[in-house]
């Protein structure tokens, strides 16, 4: 689903925070991503969705090159990602609206569509609306609602588009301890209904361990290779009170404490 | 605002002048009963007119500064490149009063319409351009991040994000200079012209000492300003309703 041949990015007059960098995320693997700050793990999401460009080496995503943000990449940001003059529905529609924007727009023969399907319903607006249950939020803004609500209509947003791959920055940090316990075991569950390639970035060890069945551990810049953690147990609800789980934590934790 | 309490507010204000007016029983103040049969006598003989020419240039420079400002704003406050290029030229621009280039373009372009509408569409294009270049270029990067990764591209991003991110800002920008375009426009009517209110209340009432019909033509031009001021408030609950929602969360 992702691969990363030989990276190298550096913000322009700064040192490289990835040089050389091999990375590979298969079809369907729950991946978490974490590190000290400033270490690049925004900066790895953002090249991977798009919305930067690597200085050297070459991203595959599906298969092909991202020159620009592709509809069938979900990206759900810490914060501030909902229009703040849209109402909950407002802001889900906005993936079909812009399907229909963009419908007549062709695209070069045998390259994928960057932009969401024209075919979306308001059917499908609501469907989604009721499965992160926020259906009787839609027409509040988004300064209205709590931040778990704004999340849910974040990730509601995302999976409207039917995205095979979804990116995840840091998207429980900022809520309270039962709202982020409750948003990661609906990640789980949506993961396991859709099937979607995950990459989730989190700086939390225990979020690491609870949603990543492989934990990517960047260190300071510049990264030069992928550190890896294998983590099978995860993705099952009970995870979080097993021993092996608590194992997995420290295991993390001594690995950060080495880079 | 309620209408209730507008209501009993120009009530209250009627009563003070209606007050002020027999305790001082001058003829410079005629009461307000006086000055309402005199603008109903007058609305036809020539007041109505005025009003409609008045209106229509502030209108006309309204539209005028509007379709101008918004789009430069979008493009400079979208832009870093164009807009080092034009801030220092527009921090010269903006705080220089623009009335005192009244009579150059009055000689430029005349005592018609053209030169009032220009020197009021002088006044409304800064403040509107500024308001707008700051509303787009303090948009969260996180936002405009989100809206490309849903496939966004640029002509997208301006008409789901830039545009409606603006265009209650540029509302706000001419609601709070509709009270100095109006005030120009009465500066620019009460000389070198022979229509509209400043030209009625200046040169065919206040120089003929006809106090009555001076006071209805104020009134006309208070009415012309507070029409263009609600109009600019409802435009403004309108297209931007999220900005008059209660904040629950904090």
């Amino acid at each position: 689903m992702i691969e990363f041949s030989a990276v190298t990015f550096a913000y322009p007059g700064q040192p490289p925070l990835f040089q050389d960098f091999n990375w590979r995320v298969g079809a369907g693997e729950a991946w978490a991503v974490i590190g000290p700050s400033g270490c690049g793990k925004s900066t790895l999401l953002y090249l991977i969705a798009g919305l930067r460009q690597p200085t050297a080496g070459r991203i595959l995503v599906d298969g092909w090159p991202v020159p620009r943000p592709r509809a069938s990449t979900g990206l759900v940001l810490q914060d501030y990602g909902l229009l703040p003059w849209a109402t909950v529905w407002e802001n889900v529609a906005l993936v079909m609206r812009l399907g229909r924007f963009y419908r007549r727009k062709q695209t070069p023969a045998g390259q994928p569509r960057p932009y969401p399907r024209p075919d979306l319903t308001p059917a499908q607006v609501e469907h989604w609306l009721t499965r992160l249950g926020i259906a009787d939020q839609k027409d509040k803004y988004p300064g209205q609602i709590s931040g778990g609500q704004r999340q849910r209509t974040a990730i509601a947003r995302s999976l409207l588009q039917q995205p095979n791959l979804l990116l995840m920055d840091e998207p429980f940090s900022s809520l309270d301890a039962l709202t982020r316990e409750d948003l990661q075991r609906l990640t789980l569950e949506l993961r396991q209904e859709t099937g979607v390639t995950t990459v989730i970035v989190t700086h939390n060890i225990e979020e690491a361990v609870y949603l990543g069945q492989r934990i990517l551990v960047l260190g300071r810049a510049p990264n030069r290779t992928a550190h890896i953690i294998e983590n099978p147990h995860a993705g099952a609800a009970d995870f979080r009170g097993r021993t092996d789980y608590l194992a997995k934590c420290s295991e993390l934790r001594a690995a950060l404490a080495e880079k | 605002m309620r209408r209730r309490e507008l209501l009993f507010a120009s009530l209250i204000l009627l009563l003070a002048w209606q007050l002020l007016a027999m305790l001082l029983r001058i003829e410079v103040l005629p009461a307000p009963l006086a000055v309402a049969r005199v603008l109903v006598r007058e609305v036809p003989r020539g007041l109505g007119r005025h009003f409609l020419i008045s209106g229509w240039r502030v209108i006309a420079s309204i539209t005028i500064a509007t379709l101008l400002a918004v789009p430069a704003g979008l493009v400079l406050g979208q832009s870093r490149r164009f807009n080092r290029l034009f801030a220092p030229i527009i921090y010269i621009l903006y705080p220089i009063p623009k009335i005192v280039f009244l009579p150059i373009i009055l000689l430029f372009l005349g005592i018609g319409d053209t030169s009032k509408i220009f020197i009021i569409f002088l006044i409304l294009f800064f403040p509107i351009l500024v308001v707008v270049r700051d509303q787009a270029a303090g948009l969260r990067p996180e936002l405009i991040y989100s809206v490309r990764s849903l496939g966004a591209g640029r002509r997208a991003l301006f008409r789901f994000v830039y545009l409606p991110a603006t265009v209650p800002a540029a509302l706000t920008a001419l609601r709070v200079s509709i009270g100095t375009a109006i005030a120009v426009l009465f500066f620019a009517e009460s000389f070198a012209t022979t229509s509209g209110l400043g030209y009625y209340i200046i040169v065919e009432s206040w120089g003929r000492l006809a106090y009555p019909e001076m006071y209805a033509g104020v009134l006309a031009m208070s009415a012309l300003g507070l029409l263009l001021y609600f109009a600019a408030d409802r435009l403004e609950r309108r297209l931007a309703p999220w900005m008059f929602t209660r904040d629950a969360s904090g």
